[in-house]
């Protein structure tokens, strides 16, 4: 298919019919309700469903149920409304369900506003909702990255049987970019073959899709289950990419989505100026790239790491833990929809490296 | 860097500060060119004002925040005061005449007149003047090239008002030879 001018949210209507995906279940909020209103006229061409539901707690429920006959189904939400949906997350979880949720991320606590954020990090890695649970949780930095994203999410759901998570601040729903889409459309899954999926116990026996174990050591076996997939997808499911990394570099920049392009920008214009400095940008957030890094950060030529976020610091904590704070860390972040911009970047960077030649001159 | 090419649309919803945005992308994008185009969606919306950012570039696109764009092509007063200030040095700054009568003050930019309105209305339609400014800045920056401008209009105008592409053309034309007299003064 030729390359499109598309909406990120449009276009992550358009990838979950790319991916076979047809049901899909919301409640509209700022600033992500174009995907409903793409899906409401699109759906119905590709004989696909979208019921919206009265409130964010129905929309959980709802995949809840429609995730465990095995279709491939999916929700778009903003903050607010993800939080609402933390118990059926929960439940999905717990019952090895494969379900896609999108959040495009707003400023919160609260009702916050509707400016672009990260400040959901913490829900989306640590779980919103209880229990001994992970989600696989990806984050995006353009539209196509979003597309390919959220095609892949379906299938990385349904080999783990877990729920998996897209989440991009307000702008990587808002922005139009070029984006392509598969030429060839995979089909709606056909759960009959499942041996799990509630298909009608017809000719055979009854199976049962359920997060309640009131014996201690059958919760317990359902938890080490969980945990052997999430050990398996910690293995496997590792995504991250470098941006001007070499030996030259004094500064690793840490940051994610739509972040990390703000930093590239900065790193260009730094480059300019004969600063090297490197990016890691996280694109799986769970599983985080621990070892890769760890390397990184152990690097010889690698004074300090600069973590910056839409948020008063939150991956920062997760950067701290795999580096093992081996090098210096410094956090730079704005809140509230306000979105640091590559000059604050870069004053960062200046700031540093100022610090370290002073400190040089002392030792 | 040097590639890179940043402009803000800013005015009232209505005045089709959106749309302009959007045609400059697609056309950038026909091109061969990357491109993102940014609306702003927050609270100022509500207020009534309406602005987009677009950026074109020969290569990757870093941050779609522009906090200092280099050009502007600014439909009403309250968009003037919020980013005349904002423009780069040396950049360019397009302001509908029509409609706003006091210019940005400063000497380190290019500033432009454009009465976009009047011209709208002498060729036929109020509504073009989103083109009008268009074509001026196009002209005078050669971002795109009016070839490719024209075709992606027509493509999104559809066969349907072909009485509303001919003034659209007309706004072109006489937002192009505005724009070409900045780009012949350098």
């Amino acid at each position: 298919m030729a390359k499109k001018l598309m909406k990120g949210n449009e276009a992550l209507g358009e990838a979950a019919i790319a991916a076979g995906a047809l049901n899909y279940f919301a409640y509209p909020i700022t600033p992500q309700s174009e995907v409903a209103e793409y899906l409401c006229w699109r759906l119905p061409q590709v004989g696909g469903n979208f019921v919206q539901a009265e409130s964010e707690v129905a929309v959980g429920n709802m995949l809840f149920g429609a995730a465990a006959t095995g279709k491939r189904i999916f929700t778009t939400s903003s903050s607010p409304g993800i939080s609402l949906m933390q118990e059926a997350i929960s439940y999905m979880a717990g019952a090895h369900l494969p379900v896609v949720l999108i959040n495009i991320m707003r400023g919160g606590p609260g009702l916050g506003g509707i400016l672009p954020a990260q400040s959901d990090y913490f829900q989306a890695v640590k779980g919103g909702g209880h229990g001994d649970y992970r989600l696989v949780v990806l984050a995006p930095a353009s539209v196509q990255e979003a597309v390919d994203l959220m095609i892949e999410s379906f299938d990385i759901a349904e080999r783990y049987l877990t729920p998996v998570m897209i989440i991009g601040d307000g702008m990587i729903g808002q922005m139009m970019e070029s984006v392509e889409f598969p030429k060839k459309y995979r089909q709606q899954n056909d759960p009959s073959k499942s041996d799990w999926a509630l298909t009608g116990a017809k000719g055979r026996s009854a199976r049962v899709v359920k997060s309640l174990f009131l014996d201690g050591k059958k919760l317990e076996d359902n938890c080490l289950k969980l945990e052997a997939k999430y050990v398996e997808i910690r293995k496997n499911e590792v995504k991250y990419e470098l941006y001007k990394v070499s030996n030259k570099n004094k500064v690793l920049i840490t940051a994610y989505g739509t972040m990390a392009r703000i930093c590239q920008t900065a790193i260009d214009e730094l480059e300019e100026e004969k600063i090297s400095v490197g990016l890691m940008r996280p694109i799986s957030l769970y599983p985080f790239p621990e070892k890769e890094m760890f390397k990184e950060a152990n690097k010889p030529n690698i004074l300090a790491i600069l973590d910056i976020e839409m948020s008063t610091g939150q991956m920062v904590e997760d950067v701290e833990r795999v580096t093992k704070s081996i090098k210096p860390i410094e956090f730079f972040g704005h809140t509230g929809g306000i979105v640091p911009t590559p000059e604050e970047v870069k004053d960062k960077v200046y700031e540093m490296l100022k610090k370290f030649k002073k400190d040089k001159k002392k030792s | 860097m040097a590639t890179q090419k940043e402009v803000v649309f800013a005015g009232f919803g209505g005045q089709g500060v959106m749309t302009a945005g959007q045609l400059l992308a697609y056309t950038a994008m026909e091109e061969g060119k990357q491109v993102i185009w940014i609306p702003s969606y927050g609270p100022e919306m509500r207020g009534g004002t309406a602005n987009c950012t677009v950026v074109v570039s020969d290569n990757r696109i870093g941050s779609p925040v522009i906090n200092t764009p280099q050009s502007a092509c600014i439909f009403n007063r309250p968009s003037l005061d919020r980013f005349g200030a904002t423009i780069k040095k040396g950049g360019l700054l397009l302001i509908n005449s029509s409609l706003i009568d006091i210019t940005s003050e400063r000497d380190d930019i290019t500033e432009v007149l454009v009465p976009c309105n009047d011209i709208a209305s002498k060729v036929g339609s109020a509504r073009v003047a989103n083109m009008v400014m268009l074509a001026a800045y196009v002209a005078a920056t050669d971002i795109v090239s009016f070839k490719t401008l024209k075709k992606m209009l027509t493509e999104k105008l559809g066969s349907r008002k072909k009485e509303l592409l001919e003034i659209n053309y007309k706004a072109f034309d006489e937002g192009r030879k505005l724009g070409k007299k900045i780009a012949d003064k350098g």
